[in-house]
């Protein structure tokens, strides 16, 4: 019982950021009309993409001078993350595109 | 070396510190407020943009401020490699957005899905080789989601695309359990060493093994259940990068993970109840089978020419169509578009039925409509349109079949029994729409065709449809 408090009270910020986020992605989406659940399910996806900043830490941060191993990973890391978020925006907005047009 | 604001704990606080941090918090909010916006179809498109104005916000100033833990920026030749890969990165995904057909959304839609576990994996693999690295546990959590989530979706991409056929075997589930169980002890194994570092070949074998739970997961999963198995795989991503956001203490990453997480694992559950099926029935795979519905109703199936269809459509005072995914396949969304104006300008109300699982993808259906120039107010939800089912006077089925099953409703011993369907039955007249008289995807007979006032044309959707068009016009 002690251990389970003491990591509670160890991680308390990261495991309120959680739990709380949780709470606000139910929240936001819950009553989500059918007609939008492709365009929220592929704008969700290109924000997922977030992980772009993880591949930009990792390749800010590393020997640019030399080539590694590593470096190439880095690299495609960033690559594929832009895909995610600029194909994911920039589909969304095109589904998206289509629902605005015929409102009369 | 930015200027030190203050001391705290020993460590230390810059003003490009605070700033990177606030521009963070502001990420975070807009990707809060962009999927609330997307929530609702008047202010969608304004969503999108605002989520992806957080982004590049946060790329930028991640670029411009980010420091080490010996407190130096990103260099010049880093920052020129990272602006050279974004841009071709940004041109490649607007090119593929742009090409790609409005049919083809699902798998475009795994595909970018699949580019973000990815990106997530390779983030979790490099950053397990970093000495400095305090959160092996999350790294390694990091790297598992993601591949799982990576190769997932390219079979699922693959298998959109057609270019993957299921492969069911029963003993699928206990080799999965299998590698499930064999990454848990991988994991637990490589943290239990003193220095887990010198054990990167285990993190090669955890990855890889990641990647082929991932393919056989999906493996098995046959076409009707791809709604839910597409939200899921969105909701993996998304915990990937929050994982990965651990690592940083990016709060940025966290909670914008964290919300597709819990919008992808909504969306899955919302699948799942419109199919009247537990998530873990989807997983494993397959209908239960065993005791099918036989059609035992005994009457026959009637057709119906394109002629007399077309008199009775145009006739009516009020038509529903209840699209399927052969409506999808055909690509009629245009034709039945057609067919739509034409009877509304015979002063015939036409309105859209849409299942919530009805094609490969939720809301794909809609999706389809909407490119063909279907008012979206048309698009009418399940428990809506059944409410006005009575008083319609021409149901038209195009490509649907187990979503409009009354055994779902009326026969206990179905395996489709509870799954909320779409009351095609209780319309005055029903025309199905059907290329032959296959069976869907549950693999059962439907009722439905046999009643008395249902009338089969078979055909192709589009042709069809087509058909239709032009003898409506000659009346």
């Amino acid at each position: 019982m002690d251990s389970v408090l003491i990591y509670f009270y160890t991680y308390k910020e990261a495991i309120f950021i959680i739990v709380l986020s949780i709470y606000l992605g139910i929240e936001v989406i819950s009553n989500v009309p059918s007609v939008l659940h492709t365009p929220l399910m592929s704008g969700a996806n290109a924000i997922s993409g977030v992980i772009i900043i993880g591949g930009i830490i990792l390749v800010g941060h590393s020997d640019v001078t030399h080539f590694s191993a590593g470096l190439v990973v880095g690299i495609f890391a960033v690559l594929f993350a832009t895909l995610n978020v600029a194909g994911g925006f920039a589909v969304t907005d095109r589904m998206l595109e289509m629902f605005k047009k015929k409102k009369k | 070396m930015d200027k030190i604001l203050t001391t705290y704990n020993g460590q230390e606080f810059t003003v490009g510190g605070a700033i990177l941090e606030f521009s963070y918090l502001l990420a975070a909010i807009l990707f809060v407020y962009g999927l609330k916006l997307l929530s609702r179809p008047e202010t969608a498109r304004k969503g999108n943009f605002w989520a992806a104005a957080g982004m590049v916000l946060a790329m930028i100033t991640t670029l411009l401020l980010h420091t080490d833990a010996g407190g130096n920026r990103i260099g010049i030749t880093n920052a020129v490699v990272i602006i050279i890969t974004v841009a071709a990165g940004s041109v490649l995904g607007l090119v593929i957005s742009k090409r790609v057909k409005m049919t083809a959304m699902p798998q475009l839609v795994s595909f970018f899905n699949a580019t973000g576990g990815l990106a997530s994996a390779l983030v979790g693999l490099l950053e397990f080789s970093n000495p400095h690295n305090q959160s092996l546990l999350v790294t390694l959590l990091g790297l598992i989601v993601g591949s799982i989530a990576f190769s997932g979706s390219m079979i699922a991409y693959g298998k959109l695309d057609g270019k993957i056929g299921n492969m069911g075997a029963a003993y699928m589930k206990y080799v999965n359990f299998l590698i499930l169980a064999g990454l848990t002890v991988l994991t637990i194994y490589i943290l239990m060493q003193p220095d887990p570092h010198s054990v990167g070949v285990f993190v090669y074998i955890l990855f890889a093994a990641a990647l082929i739970y991932g393919v056989l997961f999906v493996m098995p999963i046959g076409g009707a259940d791809m709604p839910v198995v597409i939200s899921l795989l969105n909701s993996l991503t998304g915990i990937a990068a929050a994982l990965a956001g651990f690592i940083y203490s990016n709060e940025a990453m966290i909670l914008g993970g964290i919300l597709v997480g819990a919008a992808g694992s909504i969306l899955t559950l919302l699948m799942c109840k419109a199919m009247n099926r537990s998530l873990l029935s989807v997983i494993i795979g397959g209908f239960g089978g065993g005791s099918s519905a036989e059609g035992d109703e005994g009457g026959t199936i009637k057709e119906i020419s394109v002629s007399d269809a077309a008199i009775l459509l145009a006739y009516s005072k009020k038509v529903v169509v209840v699209p399927g995914y052969g409506l999808a396949v055909a690509q009629a969304q245009h034709t039945v578009h057609e067919l739509e104006k034409l009877l509304e300008s015979k002063g015939v109300s036409v309105k859209f039925g849409i299942h919530p699982v009805a094609g490969r993808m939720p809301g794909h259906l809609n999706v389809l409509l909407a490119e063909a120039d279907v008012s979206y107010d048309k698009l009418v939800e399940m428990d809506e349109i059944n409410k006005e089912m009575e008083t319609t006077d021409v149901v038209i089925v195009v490509g649907a079949n187990d979503v409009v099953n009354p055994s779902a409703n009326d026969h206990p011993g179905s395996p489709i029994y509870g799954m909320p369907i779409i009351n095609a039955e209780q319309a005055k007249n029903v025309i199905v729409m059907k290329r032959g008289m296959g069976k869907g995807y549950a693999g059962i007979e439907n009722p439905l065709f046999f009643r008395d006032n249902t009338r089969m044309l078979f055909g192709n959707a589009k042709d069809s449809i087509q058909k239709l068009v032009n003898e409506v016009n000659t009346l």
